[in-house]
């Protein structure tokens, strides 16, 4: 393969995809034209050039540096322990064992909706998220923004202190001019306008009617990126009123996902991934029946990679398609052109869901115009899906409105002058509104600007007023879930700052100023319910104990679906069909910006694409062809008349002429992580396409811009080297097995394959005999959707360091847990395939072997443990690691400096420090902590017992983790399925950790 | 030819060969015994305290039981250290002018905690559990020393992991029935002395701490990350 510096040679890569077909999977298109990059990875622990010394630096420098080094080393333990003070309680708090943690059930709000969460707390400091069991939307799993929250509650760069025109105020202050303002608004308030995001508290939006009863002129505006406005409008026109949708996917056999990642984002995604990954179970045995996914989308998503058959589509097409999918079935609507769109693929599709009426789901995303919402609810009632695989409640919303049009309107009424008193209670609109409104310059129209949020950022700066916000970690309040649940948000620690709930903030104009944040809560849920009395009392502490408030689902409503959309114009279609479309989508790791101040967020490999600290202008390899544009190209972006620059990054499968902008980055006031990374693609975003817009150019500003990915780092040589003879097992080891449902039948233990069998367990020595526990962990790639929930979970409970984008770069990021992402087939639409990949805990471990120190070896259990005050850093371990899971301190990674992030790491697990390797311990702290237990009450660890953090976190329930001696275990019963694979097995390291393959079920007709 | 070295010169090279060799020997041995001394380890140093709290006085001659103040023994791995409201409990009573008691009725009336100096400390990379080791027979005196003579507290043991491990791996030398755990006056069984245990009458630790090994289902678990993480 001929390695072109300059670039990426993509017919070359393509003749050799086309001549390896099928067999062969992928991770990069760097991989597949072998560039030296790709190699330096592939060949090194790191990049070659990774770890070379400072320039300057000089032979006999080094070897007196080294030689000053070895001899100070052993002076390191020459010190005495240093004299330390415990200080005990004076009168104890009830409960509190110190060294037990405590959990207590709240709720996360995430736009506006509510995920259920048990949170642990270690002295009366929260330090880990968890899901909680009892609440709908989660089942006790949690998504990356569940677990990342940790880290905003004790983010050092949150704003503390209330801010008046620029200098230092406080809250008695704030108090008294709001005090002012409500006399001088009084009687009718003309000019009061009070701006939210999407509000489905219960409590909050009393508060508001009360204070818009109080004055009658006031407006309440809602506004949110990530606002549900295509779910609302789109049940609006096909139903006559905003109604809410709740999915079931447990009950779907095929399910068509029209670009929604119904995997990553929206309301209940915790919730669907547990009930869509029940659906790929194979555990069960044979009478498990498998669902079957269509994804038509243009950016690939976790979900088109979990797709049985993906079709990468511009996200306007999208609509042209749903009209297809439509007539196919037999709903008049009118068709779509079906150019690009292939007929027999949405004939095969039709006929799929027209055989599984009522058990089939037509999904439409988020981005997407509300007509294709309306052909998909539609669809959904004319195979009797409503009631069964969807059910129609009232909105979540306390007050559904269209929060573009709410947003317009205030400007509107901003710029005429007519707004005396802007309260914003949360949201950074400056930042995020369309980019046509200029917010930042209708704002200073009014008189009066008031904001609270948790930080001083770019809405902040341009308001009067500031006021710190407190985090849902710090606060009282409530919170519908997705399906209507309300669960009450109870504080796990005072706030850290000078912070108040938007619920004190806006008391202070209702009139309730002083009232605490619990009692308005509290207050309003014994002026709501209908136990009075003791009978409250009760039901108020079990609704806080549970987390939830039993039967407070919203109820199915009845829907009738008309036809008078069908009618309406064609929303995308219009326009020269040939220009280069663009795709506004919320961050799959930092959101719509809200979590860019968040280190773990920022340092997340996105899924598919896996850049971290970044957004690019994702692309085809066709379109970059087209454009000739490379990897890396620094690009003006120009789309009506606005302009943004941004990096090109090529995605594998992505739908040609489409680029996708992730919104989230390039903030100007985020904070010391957030401020920087990226390019602000709202700045492109304007309100007559919000989603989706026509006619981008890209032109080439002859810069390179360096992006963060680690997709091609930690790669495994599946080849071997044929030149070396050593390398005897120079055969392919695929990393990830495959099979489709037809093939698994036929041959059950696909994924064994005989020459690695033989070869496994060969040795001339008796093994070890694992008497007790063994612990091992099982990983069902058949139910990963790859949702990196795992990494960030992981993170929390280990104290993992931030490394930032420099490091990443070169290889050092430190997750425990990484995702692994392999691609088979064609640039144009390849599968996608989900690796986690933690410790493989091998029983002949490599890295044991080498260390010189004995700082890594392996307990009688199984465990490769790995002792931090013994490693002096050599990185043999290391370099001998087939996994490449092991993780180097190359720098003092952790912050050792700032008091506010003491807080939050969790007190059994040991920070690290520089020059110490690190890696997955199977939650040994966990484990530990069990066995204790366990011993105490004279049994041993029960079965699920233990679970590590990742396991914790999945909400696929993909990795299972447990006793393999007990073999009625669940993780035992899973490695026993036929399924059941080691990552080179061949190498006779004997993993604890096994996979079970991932099973496709296609459509027979559809082959692609 | 003239000898070029004078012959003191096989003297002086014998002399300096082992004088090197004893030197760097005598500094090893210097170095080991620093290692292990009062001095380095702060074994037997009594810690000055913000009140003269005497175990002597409290756990030995008035008999209260160590759980009485130290509650999460059984239960969590810190054993715990009284808050202020546990001494107020006898000392609102008596001794209630005791000038040497003005701390803590300081800290009592100002909400501001008493600030104890460590005696007892590890590494922060070790991870000891209390509540294990007191429910599989190890008693309080086992580790802490003849806590019931000690006037001001001091580490009786060096706390190194030598000296952890010379538990962890011979238990029987060291463990003790259960009922005896808290008990500060517990001497280990002997001719003179027979400890009933089980119901029967042992003479010698270790055919005590064997069946207690037994019984309790100690395991010598010696592996890293028992203890590291």
């Amino acid at each position: 393969m001929t390695e072109n510096s300059n670039g990426i040679d993509f017919s070359s890569v393509r003749a050799k995809l086309a001549g390896e077909g099928r067999k062969r999977f992928w991770q990069s298109i760097e991989e597949l034209s072998n560039t030296k990059e790709y190699r330096d990875f592939l060949e090194h622990e790191f990049p070659a050039d990774a770890d070379k010394a400072p320039d300057g630096l000089h032979r006999r420098d080094m070897l007196k540096l080294m030689a000053a080094s070895a001899a100070m080393a052993g002076l390191n333990a020459c010190t005495k322990l240093p004299t330390e003070k415990i200080v005990p309680y004076v009168r104890p708090p009830e409960e509190i064992i110190p060294g037990k943690p405590l959990y207590y059930a709240t709720s996360m709000p995430l736009h506006g909706v509510g995920t259920g969460v048990l949170v642990e707390s270690h002295m009366g400091r929260p330090t880990k998220i968890e899901g909680n069991p009892e609440h709908p939307g989660s089942l006790g799993a949690t998504d990356v923004f569940m677990q990342a929250s940790i880290l905003h509650l004790y983010d050092p760069d949150r704003s503390q202190t209330v801010i008046y025109d620029g200098r230092v105020s406080n809250w008695s202050s704030f108090a008294a001019a709001m005090d002012d303002a409500r006399i001088q608004l009084a009687p009718k308030g003309t000019g009061v306008r009070i701006l939210t995001q999407r509000v489905t508290s219960p409590t909050l939006a009393a508060q508001i009617r009360k204070l818009l009863a109080q004055f009658p002129d006031a407006k309440w505006v809602q506004y949110e990126v990530s606002s549900g406005d295509s779910i609302r409008e789109g049940t609006r026109l096909v139903f006559g009123k905003p109604v809410h949708p709740v999915y079931r996917f447990a009950e779907a056999d095929v399910i068509v996902s029209l670009d929604a990642d119904f995997i990553a984002s929206g309301p209940g995604h915790v919730r669907y991934i547990r009930d869509f990954s029940s659906r790929r179970d194979l555990a069960a045995g044979s009478a498990s029946k498998l669902n079957r996914l269509y994804t038509v989308e243009s950016m690939p998503t976790s979900t088109g990679a979990m797709a049985d058959h993906r079709l990468p589509l511009r996200a306007a097409d999208v609509e042209n398609f749903a009209r297809l999918l439509a007539t196919s079935v037999g709903v008049n609507v009118p068709p779509g052109t079906a150019a690009k769109i292939p007929g027999d693929w949405v004939a095969a599709v039709g006929r799929d869901l027209a055989s599984h009426r009522g058990s089939s789901l037509v999904i439409a995303g988020e981005e997407q115009p509300l007509v294709v919402h309306a052909i998909a609810h539609t669809i959904n009632s004319a195979l009797g899906n409503v009631g069964k695989t969807v059910i129609y409640t009232e909105p979540l919303d306390a007050n559904p409105v269209n929060h573009l049009e709410s947003l317009r309107d205030l400007v509107g009424d901003l710029n005429s002058g007519q707004v005396e008193f802007l309260l914003i209670l949360g949201g950074n609109p400056v930042y995020d509104a369309p980019a046509d409104f200029d917010f930042a310059s209708a704002l200073m129209k009014a008189r009066l600007r008031v904001h609270t949020g948790l930080y001083n950022d770019e809405t902040a700066e341009l308001c009067h007023w500031h006021v710190p916000g407190a985090h849902y970690l710090e606060s009282w309040s409530d919170v519908r879930a997705y399906d209507g649940t309300v669960g009450i948000i109870q504080p796990l620690i005072a706030p850290l700052y000078d912070s108040r709930t938007t619920h004190e903030v806006i008391a202070t104009l209702t009139g309730d100023g002083g009232t605490s944040a619990h009692d308005l809560v509290r207050n309003y849920w014994q002026s709501q319910r209908p136990e009075k009395g003791q009978a409250f009392e009760a039901f108020w502490e079990t609704s806080l104990h549970d987390g939830v408030m039993a039967g407070t689902a919203l109820p199915p409503v009845s829907v009738t679906a008309t036809m008078d959309f069908a009618a309406q114009a064609r929303a995308q279609s219009t326009g020269d069909a040939g220009a280069l479309e663009v795709v506004f989508r919320p961050d799959p790791a930092i959101g719509d910006g809200e979590f860019a101040n968040n280190g773990w967020l920022q340092e997340l490999p996105k899924p598919i694409t896996r850049l971290t600290w970044d957004n690019a202008a994702l692309l085809s390899p066709a379109t970059a062809q087209e454009l000739g544009l490379q990897k890396g190209d620094y690009v003006k972006l120009r789309l009506a008349g606005r302009e943004a620059k941004a990096g090109v990054f090529i995605v594998p499968g992505h739908a040609d002429h489409s680029v996708t902008l992730h919104l989230g980055y390039g903030r100007s006031r985020a904070g010391n992580v957030g401020t920087g990374p990226g390019f602000d693609a709202y700045l492109l975003r304007d309100s007559s396409a919000l989603w989706i817009a026509r006619g981008l150019s890209i032109e080439k500003t002859g810069d390179k811009y360096e992006f963060a990915c680690t997709q091609q780092q930690y790669t495994i040589d599946l080849d071997g080297h044929p030149a070396d003879e050593e390398s005897a097992n120079a055969f392919r080891r695929d990393l990830v097995r495959v099979a489709t449902l037809d093939e698994f039948h036929k041959n059950p233990a696909f994924a064994k394959d005989p020459q690695e069998e033989a070869t496994k367990d060969l040795t001339l020595y008796p093994g070890f005999e694992y008497k007790g526990y063994a612990w091992g962990m099982s990983i069902d790639l058949n139910r990963c959707v790859g949702c990196n929930a795992c990494v960030i979970a992981c993170q929390s409970e280990n104290n993992i360091a931030v490394v930032g984008k420099d490091q990443v770069a070169r290889g050092r990021a430190m997750h425990w847990i990484r995702v692994d992402t392999y691609f088979n087939g064609g640039l144009e639409n390849p599968a996608t395939y989900f690796e986690p990949l933690p410790c493989m805990q091998c029983e002949n471990a490599p890295c044991e072997y080498v260390c010189p120190v004995g700082a890594t070896t392996h307990s009688s259990e199984g465990l490769n443990d790995m002792t931090y005050n013994r490693c002096v850093g050599t990185r043999y371990c290391s370099n001998n690691c087939p996994y490449k899971v092991r993780r180097f301190n190359f720098y003092l990674y952790s912050d050792y400096k700032t008091p506010s992030l003491f807080g939050m790491r969790n007190p059994n697990v040991t920070v690290r420090s520089r020059g110490v390797m690190e890696k997955c311990t199977y939650c040994v702290q966990r484990i530990n902590a069990a066995k204790i237990r366990s011993e105490e009450e004279n049994r041993t660890v029960r079965d699920g017992e233990i679970q590590t953090a990742c396991q914790q976190a999945c909400p696929a329930e993909a990795i299972i983790f447990g006793n393999i001696n007990d073999k009625s275990s669940r993780v035992s019963r899973l490695k026993a399925q036929s399924r059941d694979y080691s990552l080179l097995a061949d190498l006779n390291t004997r993993p604890r950790t096994t996979y079970l393959a991932r099973l496709r079920n296609p459509h027979t007709e559809i082959h692609d | 030819m003239a000898q070029i070295f004078h012959r003191s010169t096989n003297l002086i090279a014998r002399a300096s060969i082992y004088g090197a060799v004893l030197i760097i020997g005598g500094l090893g041995y210097a170095l080991y015994a620093i290692a292990l001394s009062p001095w380095y380890t702060e074994q037997g140093l009594e810690r000055q305290q913000p009140v003269p709290f005497s175990h002597r006085h409290h756990a030995g001659e008035l008999g209260i039981d160590c759980r009485y103040c130290h509650t999460s023994v059984e239960q969590s791995s810190f054993a715990g250290l009284p808050p202020t409201q546990t001494c107020m409990t006898c000392h609102s009573q008596i001794w209630t002018n005791a000038s040497m008691l003005e701390p803590v009725r300081e800290s009592y009336r100002s909400g501001q905690s008493l600030a104890w100096t460590r005696v007892n400390a590890l590494p922060d990379f070790v991870y000891f559990d209390h509540s294990i080791h007191v429910s599989k027979g190890i008693g309080c005196t086992t580790c802490h020393g003849p806590i019931a003579q000690m006037a001001l507290t001091y580490r009786a043991g060096t706390l190194y992991m030598s000296w952890c491990l010379d538990c962890h791996r011979q238990p029987a030398q060291y463990v003790r029935p259960r009922s005896e755990v808290f008990n500060p006056f517990y001497e280990p069984p002997s001719a003179s002395h027979p400890v009933m245990f089980e119901g029967k009458e042992f003479t010698d630790q270790l055919a005590l701490g064997r069946l207690a090994v037994k019984e309790y289902k100690i395991h010598t678990l010696q592996y890293c990350s028992t203890c590291h993480r």
